[in-house]
């Protein structure tokens, strides 16, 4: 090859990263632009697909066929610069789009409303002094309705983080456990039984646990414990636990699942058992999957209103035992959001708790996606 | 004494007390599953007769029925979905048809996930700034049934997309390739084999808005109407509210646990049936389906 050419190729070479990038070549070099034409129409080839055809003609109904069009406009036409899209087309995708931004437009839109509910707790309003964000994050007491009233948050956050953790701790084992069951240990028909069955589980309604958290469960702690409520941290876990479980069992499932075969098949190969290929091979696998569901789990018991609303208690006070009555965040702001007046101090008071909700779980869901992203990038 | 240790004894005992460990714990949740489902079954059924049903409640609720209740629940719900599912298949159908990947798309998605984890209490407030304050709704079924579909829309959404990708590819292809544009395309070949698995999504949300109860409380519940609602404007009672009313501050708690149950079955009855109905629909599509 001589020099000529081998130079020649190289700026073939580099028109074509230029022609991707840009979209077109420099007009005086005769072999850019055929790459040009090239690259463009590989990557018109599906657009040409959607390009609408004109109705068939039939000549001789149409009168005399239209003058031939120039060989500039039928090379354009081969390769349409632009692909017209119908209105139709146009119009759908439109709305369809807009559908999106809506679905996530509604995140900003939630922050932003919470917000300025919020914002005018810090500054002074008719006489009354703002509450500095410090003593509203970190202040024990919570006596809103007072005549001088006090907006410490800190034990309801206690409160939240508590019942949250208690319930995790339950319902990790169980879920995960579960996971193992359906994806590991059940046959197909079993599985087909009992996946759906937890899937029921799942959708039955908070205030129906509730209910039944305060007319068996809170009785039943109170007579056995000898204590004098059985409304109280633990029983709110319980509860809250049954509803977690089937988050982290089909999400847990999920992930144990999408573990590829051959590396279980290779386990049983070299002469594993199912429990040592469960627990060293499958497990380790989905590792990342498994966190997620239960930090799902987690956020999804910190959320949870009506349970911690009716079974809690609803003391605000920091727990030291399992047996102590809590005031999560969301049961504060559903039983006191019906009794205030809109833009009073306890309103905003109120949606500042819930920014603080709306942020814990934010965190919780942006670390399962980062785990989960981890985990499949890993894979 | 062979769990631990190397010997092949100790394995297959390790290995035999786990298995029976995993589906021991298996057994135990369809346990909690079962006891509850009786439970609130025996509970409930003393309470329920056709006067229940239909009646409207009396005497500070201590007696009568659930008609406005009842009623309440299924406009809240059917409402909902007027709001989620067009604007939920609608996102759907630009996430998995039109998007190509890029920062928009995946700003998008993250929103969508997101969105499905935030407490719906906060979804209640949020209903209760927009509908009720800003756009001067008030207390109303509209307001209810605006914040209830934008609850569902992240679920809607995430099941349809699902559904969506399900479907394969060639039907695109051979749609496209008969000259037909994308949205014809989606309209006449996609959508036809996607929309059992868009439904089935649909319905469990369906159950989702029934079931919820906190948001509701903020943005439309009466614990008491003497009357149906006729205008979207009008407050609304909804099963879930009034077996917490009944069940935390009512006139009689103790005395009104039956109607409590009994309010919680009819609950049960309409969620599970539409769970049921979802996963059963679910189940036949995957037989019937020919891909």
């Amino acid at each position: 090859m001589s020099e000529e050419q081998a130079k020649k190729k190289q700026g073939e070479g580099e028109g074509e990263v230029e022609a991707k990038g840009k979209g077109k070549g420099k007009p005086g070099e005769l072999a850019i632009a055929g790459v040009v034409s090239i690259t463009d129409g590989a990557s018109l080839m599906e657009e040409l697909d959607e390009k609408p055809k004109a109705p068939l003609k039939i000549p001789s109904l149409e009168g005399p066929p239209e003058p031939k069009e120039t060989f500039e406009e039928a090379s354009r036409r081969a390769i349409p610069l632009k692909p017209r899209l119908s209105k139709a087309e146009r119009g759908s995708r439109l709305f369809f789009l807009f559908c999106a931004i809506l679905a996530m437009g509604q995140m900003l839109l939630i922050m932003v409303f919470l917000f300025t509910e919020s914002v005018g707790l810090v500054f002074s309003q008719g006489g009354s002094p703002g509450v500095s964000l410090g003593s509203f994050l970190f202040g024990r007491d919570w006596y809103p309705t007072y005549p001088d009233p006090s907006f410490g948050a800190f034990a309801l956050i206690c409160g939240s983080l508590a019942v949250t953790l208690v319930s995790t701790a339950i319902a990790a084992p169980l879920g995960l456990g579960l996971a193992m069951f359906l994806s590991c240990v059940a046959g197909r028909r079993t599985r087909e039984f009992v996946k759906p069955a937890v899937e029921l589980l799942a959708s039955v309604p908070s205030v129906v646990l509730g209910l039944v958290g305060m007319v068996v469960i809170a009785p039943f702690l109170q007579q056995t414990l000898n204590l004098p409520t059985g409304l109280n941290l633990l029983n709110a876990s319980v509860i809250l636990a049954v509803m977690a479980t089937p988050t982290i069992a089909s999400l847990g499932e999920d992930a144990l699942s999408a573990v590829p075969q051959d590396i279980k098949d290779a386990s049983y190969a070299l002469g594993a058992t199912r429990w040592e290929t469960i627990w060293r091979v499958t497990t380790p696998a989905a590792l990342g999957g498994l966190s997620t569901s239960v930090i799902l789990g987690l956020g999804r018991s910190l959320g949870e209103t009506m349970v911690v609303l009716m079974v809690a208690g609803g003391a605000a006070q920091i727990p030291n035992s399992l047996f102590d009555s809590i005031r999560p965040l969301t049961s504060t702001l559903a039983a006191e959001m019906g009794e205030t007046a809109i833009g009073s101090r306890h309103y905003q008071a109120l949606f500042a708790l819930g920014v603080i909700l709306f942020f814990m779980t934010l965190a919780f869901n942006l670390l399962a996606w980062y785990l989960s992203r981890r985990w499949r990038t890993r894979r | 004494m062979f769990l631990f240790g190397y010997s092949k004894e100790a394995r297959k005992r390790r290995d035999q007390l786990a298995t029976l460990t995993i589906a021991g714990l298996a057994g135990f949740i369809l346990l909690v599953l079962a006891a509850l489902l009786v439970y609130i079954f025996v509970q409930g059924i003393s309470a329920i007769n056709w006067e229940f049903l239909t009646q409207f409640p009396r005497q500070s609720m201590t007696k009568g029925g659930i008609l406005p209740a009842i009623v309440g629940t299924l406009y809240l719900a059917l409402g909902s979905m007027v709001i989620s599912i067009p604007l939920g298949f609608g996102a759907a159908i630009y996430l998995a048809e039109y998007a190509k990947q890029g920062p928009l798309v995946s700003v998008i998605r993250l929103g969508v996930a997101n969105l499905a984890g935030v407490p719906s209490v906060v979804f209640g407030l949020f209903g209760l700034s927009l509908f009720v304050t800003t756009f001067g709704f008030g207390r109303s079924l509209l307001s209810g049934c605006l914040t209830l579909g934008l609850l569902t829309l992240p679920t809607v959404t995430a099941a349809a997309e699902e559904a969506l990708r399900q479907t394969p590819s060639s039907f695109r292809e051979a749609a496209l390739a008969l000259g037909a544009n994308r949205f014809q395309a989606i309209r006449q070949v996609i959508l036809p084999a996607a929309l059992p698995g868009m439904l089935t999504g649909a319905i469990l949300a369906l159950g989702r808005a029934a079931g919820e109860t906190a948001p509701i409380t903020l943005t439309s519940a009466t614990a008491y109407s003497p009357a149906l609602p006729d205008s979207p404007l009008n407050e609304a009672m909804a099963l879930t509210t009034h077996i917490y009313n009944l069940a935390t501050n009512g006139a009689n708690i103790a005395g009104t646990r039956p109607q409590q149950f009994g309010t919680a079955l009819v609950l049960m009855a309409i969620v599970l049936g539409l769970s049921l109905v979802a996963v059963i629909l679910r189940a036949r599509l995957r037989r019937s389906r020919k891909w």
